[in-house]
Order: structure tokens, then sequence, then C-alpha cells
């Protein structure tokens, strides 16, 4: 099997890597097993969803992803942005299910931290890593005087993104550089999957790269060398992506 | 093998050696005939698909019990197997054949035609005794008949006595001395055992068949049974002998594949056959006229209709193109052998589009028979497409590619939608 | 307390390519014949519809169609002075669960091995020279030989229905096909694909740079297709959603499309789905097994008894089998003795991304649509300057362009943000990769063993995998590599970036599931696990079918050997153990 491109490495390799962390002063870092105290995020009301509201998120990690995703994934003259297009939604429903919770990994321990060859070690799940994640960075952001995440201009935005891509940020109990990867895959994947999944709305993603969805007939049109291909982009639930059928 | 033919041949050297030709040679010939007469039964029970109603699904073979929905309620089939109490096992030659000649089974007891009576009339006396001598050598199975679920007065056996008055013509197959002897093995076969019209053949308001409407397309199980005659547009106009023995053979030919009733019918039944008897139904087929010469409803075109058909017609094909052609390929041709074409299809163009609309609902498992395993199969689209949608395809398949048939409303997806439903989940 | 059930003649372990193979010859033999497989059942409809496989985020990232971790994994590291840790989710390799395995979601690449390969040491030895090969390599004769095999290679192409161009007929070169391939008795049973831009594009540019390229062989059917056994195939649309999916128009080949119509009508066929086989039983002596031990769904645990054992699961699973099962000398890296483990072998992949002019439409594709060189595969080209061993395919593949995972950036490309999208909106369809496909050879200190720490659902060890290239695979990828981004330039792009396999081997990004070793075939039961007929040395009735008898691996996919390999088995079995059961030769 041939190997897939670089970036695509990158999307795994990057996301599970566990960071080298350096171990935080003792009265800074809450014990992980402990509940967040209230006070280490500045936005405390409003940090229980109510059921219906959404799957996963509260509403403050729902405001805080897609102010994430849209720093990601920007709106700009090229089309509509990840925000846009939904993909805090789709990470919401991702994160409430079974990936989110990790049920068909491995999760047994003990729990060593391994080389980066051994890949993903953390005893986190991928949605208690974005709780864990989300609070950290919102503490770290109080912690250094700033607003929280969701309320910095984007260039801050931004520069902290950076930041905790390169694992530049100690935050207290999630390992930055993965967080930041799974954030920016699942990013991804909200943008480009079927828009069944609550992202890639109106076929957003689809529609930047130019790849017309899930057909199964081009015997016609593969030896049209060069040429573009002219149908518009379907989704697994037709043209409209995600309408719910008159039965 | 060691058996009867063995102990029979070391019988008659006895008796020759006793001198007693006489004695023995009733019980040899007896033997002999019994042993061929048998299997002629066995094969006529194939060739009546008797275990299409009789063997209910996951019962025991023969032994009734199975659901067979009318347009009057529900009967289940009967216990065959010949046992004693609850079976066949008491009855005489005479009432067998009563039962399959005039629908009247031992006491007088009418049967409901669900039990094609008014076909299997046509059966001579010693093919009906052949089949009563094989379905004597099947294990017996007690197992009770189930009561009919027909409401008043359908439930009164009587009832029959009046339908068979009106509707029911009595008869063995009569030769056509106009015809040729093989045009008559296969009207012996289709018009008989095969009771083909049982669902080919419309039917009045009290469940007869039209008689003078024969073989022009019925109703049977809930699916529409396209019309066998000579139509190049919803008949067999278009096929040749060959692809008819084919069809019937192996479960596809270039034109088609049988699917629903028609998939179980080559499995049980027409698949067993031989060479002969096929060939003998297709000229049989073959003869047949066509009825109708413009279809009742034009097919809807781009060209010549309203903006409306326009969009209608490129929103079906928009959704062919995203759905279906991934088997049926972009230019409805299919591919030979293994995915029907739409383009010319008898089943696409018949008169109710009901059949073409429940297997896009559905989706359906070709028939799988001893030349073609696979069984080869059309996923559903019913979670995926809705009414309106369905609808749009529907009628673009039937003025695409030289089509002829008219267009399919809204209404009538929804009706197949519940019914294909309702069937379900009985 | 198991319950113990009614005997069978055979039991298969594991309902993939090879049981399906094996359950379908030796029913023919008339054998009573049961299939446990640990997975759900699976056919074409419902499970891989038209109308919903094409899910590139439920099949291609979260996996649906392979095992899962939770239940079973390995653990991994690259040496043994590391600590093995557990492969918590799938990474570099996705072994499958489920009726039909790996063949219902592999991409359908088939090839025959050398006849060099399996003579890897006997064939470098007299070419090179004994000192040729590092002390530390492990390389052994298969025991069997290409000749051996070719009937049956023949036999699993015709199974398949491989689409294809012969490239050596009984010795006669034929144009348009693989010059270096070993000779066939007779041609593909389909004509090659339909060529997609990319594939021609490579073409064109091998031929300038000198080389002599060929189209892939496909088990995707160029045209509809009737197999050996009367089976349908459809014709391949080129949807793009091969390799992790299964196929909805039946134009893949898989155990589903090829043997299950004929095979599991069988009445002396059955199959038993959530049956996860935990143990291989043996009587008191140990030199015969008895049946073997498995759990249901429920979670009951039952004896199955048989006459005969097959291995037919995955090939590490099949390793593991025997290791919680005792049968066989495990091997010790230290001492270098024992041999169930040994020899552990893998794939060394890398590419060249190629960022062309013109639109190129990745997204129409198939598993095997390709376009390839053999010069640098197996010994097909003088090593001695080169000073490593091995070599593999340079192919250019158009197996689809899905979106979240089939992307290609160049090098500085952003990886957020607007710079991001622009060149996603630049790259996507103009873009195509150069693949390099590289054998591994066996070395001391890579193999399987038990791990002594993470256990499975059954609590039993998960098996270890102790990996790593070795400076000889580093190379050879090298020298591959170059070759690709040779043709890469004559392509005259706008950019490429090369993607060199460097460092240690990691489980994390997706590479191949070429995983092989660890129940070698040989002549020596000192240095193998199974004869050349894939019995079991120490339990001659006890055969372990699939990759795990690979002595090292080649520079090519398993699939084809693997299927061909399982033939020749089937074969022995049939004219020969059935005959006169027992060990099939001395050692």
């Amino acid at each position: 099997m041939a190997v897939l491109n670089r970036n695509h490495d990158r999307c795994n390799e990057m996301n599970f890597i566990p960071a080298r962390r350096r171990l935080l002063k003792a009265a800074l870092a809450p014990s992980a097993a402990t509940i967040v105290p209230v006070r280490f995020v500045s936005n405390a009301s409003a940090s229980v969803a109510e059921p219906g509201q959404y799957a996963y998120f509260t509403p403050v990690e729902f405001t805080w992803v897609e102010a994430a995703v849209s720093r990601l994934i920007p709106n700009d003259d090229l089309g509509p942005g990840a925000k846009e297009a939904g993909v805090a939604t789709f990470i919401d429903r991702q994160l409430s299910g079974p990936y989110g919770r990790a049920e068909t990994w491995y999760m047994q321990g003990p729990w060593k931290k391994g080389t980066k060859e051994q890949g993903y070690q953390l005893k986190l799940t991928p949605a208690q890593l974005y709780r864990t994640g989300i609070t950290d960075v919102d503490a770290w952001c109080s912690k250094n005087g700033k607003r929280p995440f969701a309320e910095l201009d984007a260039a801050e935005q931004d520069k902290l993104l950076h930041d905790l891509e390169q694992g530049d940020v100690e935050l207290a109990r999630a390992p930055a550089k993965d967080f930041f990867a799974m954030l920016l895959q699942n990013t991804i994947e909200g943008f480009l999957a079927d828009p069944m999944y609550g992202g890639n709305r109106d076929f957003a993603g689809w529609k930047l790269i130019g790849f017309p969805g899930p057909r199964y007939n081009y015997v016609a049109e593969i030896d049209q060398y060069g040429k573009r291909y002219a149908m518009a982009p379907v989704g697994l639930l037709g043209r409209d992506g995600t309408r719910v059928k008159d039965t | 093998m060691m058996t009867n033919r063995s102990r029979t041949y070391a019988a008659v050297a006895l008796a020759l050696a006793a001198g007693s030709l006489c004695a023995v040679a009733p019980r040899l010939l007896a033997r002999e005939s019994s042993h061929a007469e048998i299997e002629r039964g066995r094969y006529l029970v194939a060739a009546g698909d008797c275990a299409a109603c009789h063997t209910d699904e996951g019962g025991q073979a023969f032994a009734g019990g199975r659901a067979i929905p009318t347009p009057f309620g529900t009967i289940y089939s009967t216990n065959i197997t010949p046992d004693p109490e609850t079976g066949l096992g008491k009855w005489t030659s005479d009432d067998f054949y009563r039962a399959m000649h005039e629908g009247i089974a031992p006491g007088g007891r009418h049967l409901y035609p669900a039990f094609p009576y008014p076909w299997y009339t046509k059966l001579t006396r010693a093919d009906d005794d052949a089949i009563k001598r094989y379905l004597d050598t099947l294990k017996p199975v007690r197992e009770d008949n189930k009561p009919t679920r027909l409401p008043w007065p359908f439930s009164v056996r009587e009832v029959m006595a009046g339908w068979n008055t009106l509707y029911f013509k009595e008869g063995t197959f009569r030769s056509n001395p106009q015809k040729s002897a093989e045009w008559n093995l296969g009207a012996y076969l289709v018009e008989g055992l095969g009771h083909c019209g049982a669902c080919h053949t419309p039917k009045n308001f009290a469940g007869a068949p039209k008689r003078d409407q024969a073989f022009q397309g019925g109703y049977g199980e809930n699916w529409y049974a396209t019309s066998l005659g000579g139509d190049l547009r919803d008949g067999l106009g278009s096929w040749s002998m060959q692809d008819i023995v084919q069809y019937l053979k192996t479960g596809a030919n270039a034109r088609a594949a049988a699917f629903g009733p028609m998939a179980e019918v080559v499995h049980d039944s027409t698949q067993h056959l031989d060479d002969k008897d096929l060939h003998a139904m297709a000229v049989y087929l073959k003869d047949l006229p066509p009825h109708e010469s413009p279809p009742a409803k034009p097919a809807m075109t781009a060209g010549n209709g309203s903006k409306e058909d326009a969009d209608r017609l490129a929103r079906g094909r928009g959704i062919y193109l995203d759905d279906c052609a991934a088997c049926h390929m972009e230019n409805g041709e299919g591919i030979a052998g293994v995915f029907p074409p739409l383009k010319g299809n008898a089943v696409v163009q018949a008169k109710d589009p009901e059949t073409v609309v429940h297997v896009i609902l559905s989706g359906q498992k070709t028939a799988v028979t001893h030349d073609n395993p696979t069984g080869l199969a059309m996923p559903a689209f019913d979670w995926k497409l809705g009414n309106d949608e369905i609808a749009d395809l529907a009628t673009y398949l039937r003025s695409a590619w030289g089509n002829t048939a008219g267009a399919v409303s809204r209404d009538k997806v929804a009706d197949t939608r519940s019914t294909v439903v309702a069937a379900r989940t009985k | 307390m198991a319950t113990r059930l009614p005997p069978v003649d055979v039991v298969l372990v594991g309902f993939g390519w090879t049981a399906s193979i094996l359950g379908q010859e030796l029913t023919d033999a008339g054998l009573h014949v049961l299939a446990l497989e640990r997975g759900a059942f699976r056919d074409t409809v419902p499970d891989f519809a038209t109308t919903r496989i094409q899910d590139e985020l439920r099949y291609a990232v979260r996996n649906e169609l392979f095992e899962e971790p939770e239940r079973e994994t390995l653990t991994f590291r690259n040496s043994s002075d590391q600590t093995a840790l557990p492969m918590r989710h799938l990474g570099s390799f996705k072994p499958a669960s489920g009726a039909g395995g790996a063949g219902v979601h592999w991409n359908g690449q088939n090839w025959r091995f050398l006849p060099t390969d399996f003579l890897q040491r006997s064939h470098i030895e007299q070419r090179y020279g004994k000192g040729f090969i590092p002390a530390d390599m492990t390389i052994q004769d298969w025991g069997v030989t290409y000749d051996d095999l070719e009937p049956f290679y023949d036999k699993f192409e015709y199974l398949c229905g491989i689409s294809g161009q012969a490239g050596n007929i009984n010795g006669a070169i034929q144009p348009g096909g693989n010059p270096f391939e070993g000779p066939r008795k007779r041609g593909f049973p389909l004509p090659p694909l339909k060529r997609s831009y990319g594939t021609v594009l490579f073409d064109k540019a091998a031929k300038e740079v000198g080389y002599k390229p060929f189209p892939c062989p496909a088990a995707n059917t160029s045209k509809p297709y009737r197999n050996i056994y009367g089976a349908q195939m459809g014709q391949c649309t080129f949807c793009g959603y091969c390799e992790w999916f299964g196929c909805g128009n039946y134009s893949k080949s898989s155990p589903q499309t090829t043997v299950f119509p004929v095979l599991l009508r069988k009445d002396n066929f059955e199959l038993r789905t959530h049956a996860d086989v935990t143990r291989v039983l043996r009587d008191a002596s140990g030199r015969r097994a008895t049946g073997v031990l498995y759990v249901d769904a429920q979670g009951r645990e039952f004896e199955q008894p048989a006459d005969l054992v097959i291995l037919t699961a995955f090939a590490q699973h099949n390793v593991h089998l025997l290791l919680l099962s005792g049968i066989g000398k495990p091997y010790d890296p230290k001492t270098g003795q024992g041999v169930v483990g040994r020899n552990y072998a893998y794939q060394i992949t890398s590419s060249v991304d190629v960022f062309v002019n013109d639109i190129v439409n990745p997204f129409m594709g198939a598993g095997a649509l390709g376009q390839a060189i053999d010069e640098f595969n197996g010994d097909n080209f003088d090593h001695g300057p080169e000073k490593f061993i091995g070599g593999g395919y340079v192919a250019l593949w158009t197996t689809g362009g899905r979106p979240i995972l089939q992307h290609h950036l160049p090098k500085d490309a952003p990886k957020w943000g607007s710079g991001w999208k622009k060149a996603m909106a630049d790259n996507y369809l103009r873009t195509v990769s150069i693949a390099t496909h590289g054998s591994v050879m066996s070395y001391r200190d890579a193999y399987l063993d038990l791990d002594p720490t993470y256990r499975d659902v059954y609590g039993s060890p998960l098996i270890r995998l102790t990996f790593d290239f070795h400076d000889n695979e580093h190379r050879m990828s090298k020298f591959l590599t170059d070759k690709a981004a040779l043709i890469a330039k004559a392509m005259k792009p706008r950019a490429m970036h090369v993607n060199q396999r460097e460092g240690h081997y990691t489980i994390v990004p997706y590479q191949t599931t070429h995983n092989t070793g660890g129940a070698i075939m040989g002549t020596d039961p000192r240095t193998s696990v199974v004869n050349r007929y894939l019995q079991s040395w120490d339990v001659p009735n006890l055969f372990v079918v699939g990759s795990c008898a690979f002595p090292q691996n080649a520079g090519y996919n398993p699939t084809g050997t693997v299927g061909a390999l399982t033939y020749w088995a089937a074969h022995a079995i049939r004219t020969q153990y059935l005959k006169k059961p027992g060990p099939l030769m001395s050692a």
C-alpha cells in the first residue's frame, strides 16, 4: 500500500505525540483528578449545558471552540470558514459519541510516557482532552492577565494557537501540543466530512477544493484528462446535504 | 443402488424360476413405474412451485403455515406432508385429484383460489397422481393448519361455490390442434402448473382472473407483475426465446434480472425445469400477442413539455446520476447479465409503476440459481430518498433513453411506501 | 467450564481470504468445515451498499471496518531495551474484523513475488557472496519456489479476476507488461483498467527517464467477470473509495464477491460469527491438536473439537494464538533460539508529492489503478555498488482523492489559516503522488512475543512487537525515493516534495497493513515454525496460513502471495495430508 502524503502523517503524528511536559509548580497545578475550581475560569456563568442545547459542550466550551476553529479555517475571500461551515457543531457531536469516549481505543493502564514512535499514551479520551484543554487555556489566559480565549482579538488568538501548536505554552493539565493537534485534526475533519455530520455546511469545504462528493461512477470522465468535473457536490443525503426526507 | 430395482430383479428371477411370471409381473411393473412416477412427481412439484406457499420461511418442508396475503385478508398454506392427522396422509388419489381439479377438499370443503386450482385444473389425472405419489414420500410433519384470517363473508368457505360458478372453468388441458406440439407443451406448463397468470393476469374485483386479458399484467403479493405479451415497451416483445429460457433457468439475461417473488419462482421452480420444457414455455409466451399500442399515458419529455416538466426531469436525472449510475451506468444500460438495463426495460415501463417504485424503496436481491450463485443485490433507498425524489426519479426513468411510459406521482410513491412498510412489519 | 460441542473435520480460525479459500477447497474435498470469526457477518448489500459506503469519516477516519484496539491490540517498541506500550488506537496498520477480513477493505493491489524472493538467502550469497549479508540479518529461503507456486498464483488471479497486462509468458517478454516479473503460464483474466491522468503522466515521465512502466495488477475488475466458482462480479466505476471501504458494486475482489456465493450455501460448511478463539487445544502428548477454545457474543466459553485445525486469522493474530497456546518454542532474541515470533518484518515506504499543472481529478480512482516500474525491486539490479539488500517498486497510484486524508500540500504550505485554505484550493485538484514500496528484511532484533504487562479483554497477554527499520532498509528506501524523484522531475511539475522515510519506525502514521513473519515457513524446524506446506512442525494436524509464514518481506503487496500459498497449502492437504494424515515432510 502506497504511503499517504506527508500531511496525513502530520495529522496523525502531531495529535498523539505526548509532549514533553515540564512540571508546574504545585501551588498552581490542581491534581488531575479534581474537578476544575471555578475560579480558574473567569467566565463562570453558563458552565452547564441545558438538555438539547449541545450534545457535549457547555455553552462556554462551544463558544471557545467556535472561536478557535474560526481562526484555524477562517472566513475569507476564498469562502466560508470553519465556523460558518458548522465545524464546532461537528466537533460537539463527535465528542458526545464513541470517538469522544475513545470507545474503540485501548484505554487500559498503566499509562507511561512513551517515545513519539509509540503514539498516544494519554489517559484522556478526546472528550476529556477538549474539556481539560479548553479550561486550561482559559486558565492560562487568566493567569497571564488576558481575557478568555474567545474574547481575544484575532491576532492574539492566532498567536496563542501557534504557541499551543509548538508546545510553547504550559497548561496545567492538558498537554498543549496534543490538544492543539487533536483540535486541528477534528477541525479539518469537520470542514471536509460529509455534511450529515454537522460540518461542511452547504459543502463549504468541498466547494473550496473542488471535490464533488461521494459519487460512484466516473467511467466516462476518468479519461478526460485535464478537464474539470462539472457536477456540483452531493452528500450522502443528497444535494441538499442534510435535508430531512418527506417520507 | 441395492433397493427396489435389485430386489425386483431378484423377485422376477425367482418367479421365473418358479414359473409364475404373471404373479410377479404386475408387482414388477408397479415398482418400476412407481419410482419413475415419484421422480415425475418431484419434477412437477418443482414446476408448480408448491414450496413457495407450502413451505414457510424457516419452516419444515411442505408443512404449510405460510401467510399468503390476498386483497381479502390472509390465508395460511396447509400442511401437504403425508401426516395422517394434520397433512394429506389419509387422502386418496381421488381426494387429491378433486382438490387439484375442482378446488374441493375431502368432505366437500371448498378451497380458496389462493391455492391456484383454477390453473391446476388443467393437469392430467396421471400428473396429479404422480404429484401425490411424490408427496407421499415426504417426511410427515405434525403441524396443524392455521385458520385463515379472512373477514366475513369470505371466512365462509361456501362462498367459494358461488365464486366457482361465476369465475371457475374446470377442465383438463386440451391441445390446440392448430399449434405445434411444442406450443401445446408450453401451454400446458404455463397455463397449468406454472400458474403464471395467478400474478401476470389482471383480476376483477372478486379476485378472479380476467381471462380476456390473459397475461397482460397483474398483481401478486404486493407487486405488480409485468405483462408477458408481445409488447415491446412493457412485455416480452423484444425478448428472444433464448432470453426467456435463460431468464427462467439462471435468473437473469441481458435485459432483466429476476427479483422479488420472481426470484423465488426461479430459485424454487423454473431453474429446475429441463431445457425442453423451458423452450416450450418460451414458444408459448412468444406467441402471446401485444395488447396495447400507445401507452396509457405518454412519457414526459424535456423538449415538448412545460418548464415544470423539464425541471422535474432534470431533478430526476440528477438523482439518477448521483445514486443509480454506480450499477445501472450513466447510459441506463447497466452491465449485461450483472446489473439489468433500465433502458428498454419492461418493468420500468410497466403500466403500473408500483414495481419500479417498490424496488427503489426496498432494494432487491436477484435470484440465486445454480448458474448464478451470487444473488447480486441492489440496496434500499427508502431512507435516502423522499417521496418527491423517488417520484422524480421514476418519472425520469420512464422517459429516458427512449423509454415511453408516463410520469409517477408523489402520492403513488407514498402509497407504495406504506404498502412496503406494512408488508415488512407483518 | 467450557461447553464441549460436536466435532467437525476442520476448524478455521478467522474468516478472511485464507479461510474462504481453504473453506472452499476442503468442502469440495467432502470435509465438514467450520469457520469461527470473531467479528460480524458482512456482505455487499447492506454493509457496503453504494448508498452509504462512501463515508470517509466513518470508515477511513473512525475505522469502522477494522479491529478495535479496545478488545485486542499489541504493544510496541523499537528495541528490546525499551518498554513496549500499547498501540492505543490504529495507526501504522489496520487489521480487519468481520467476515471477509482485510479482503473487504484492501485496495486490491495484487502482485506475485519474484523467483529470487523465494531464495532470498541462497540467491544473495550466490550472487554477492556470503559476506554481503549482515550477521544480524536473519533472512532465509522459503522452502518453496516461484515455480512451485506459479499454478496457485494463477488460480488466485482467476479467482479474483485480476485486471492486468502480462509481462512474461513462459519466458517470452510481453510488451506493455512488467518485464521483470516471473514467468507466468498465461495472461491475466482481465485487461488493465482504464488509465487515469496521473498514471498517464507517470507512464510518460518514466519512459523518458528510460524505465519500462506498466499497469499495476488490480483486483478491481476492468470488465464484468464470472470467476472460477461461477460467482459474478461487476465492473469498477472508479468511485475512489477502495482502501478501508467495502465495494458496493461487486467490482473489488473480496471473499464476499469471489467465494461466499458458493461456499456459504454448502451443507458441509458452517460459519459462526462473534466467536473469538482464545486457545488451540492439544492432547496430553502435545503433538495433536484436539480443537479450539472460543468465547461467544455472550461471553460463554466453548470447546470446538476438530480433526484438523487451521489458523487463518491475520498474521500477528496467528502468532499470538500460537504463543498463548504454548505451541512451538518461542523466539528469544538474546540467544537467537526458538522460532515462534521470529523474523517479523513489514514494508518501508516513501513518496514524492508532485504538484502538476493540469487538473487530475484525484477523486476518480480505484484502489489498484496505478502505473509502476519494477527495475529496482528484488534483485532486478546489481546491488554490488549499492551495498544493501532488497528493493521495491515505484508507482503512481490514483486510489482516490478523499478530502480529509488524501489531500497533498506543498512542504511550505501553512498548516492552518487562510494560507492553508489557499494551498488546499490551489493544490487539491492538481496533485499526484509517486510511492515507493520497499522490502524489509528480517533481523535478529525484530520479533513478536508476549507482553509482560498489558492484557486483552480476556485477560491474556497482548502480543508485543519489537521492530525498527535498519540501516539497510533506510538506504534502500532512499535509493528508491531518489528514483521516484527522478520520475517526478520528468513530469515537469510546478513543485515537488520528497517525503523520505527517516528515523525510527513509528506506529503512528498509516503506512501499510503488510505485517509478515512470526510463524515462518521453511525446511528446518530450528529456524521455522511451519514446513513448506504451512504445516506446524510441532503439531502435524495444525496448519498456520497467512503472511506470518513469510521469512522476510519482499517489495510487493503481500496478498497475491498469501492467496497463492493458501491454494498451495490446500492442495497439499487435499492430495497428501487427507490421504495420510501426519507430517508432510521430515525435518
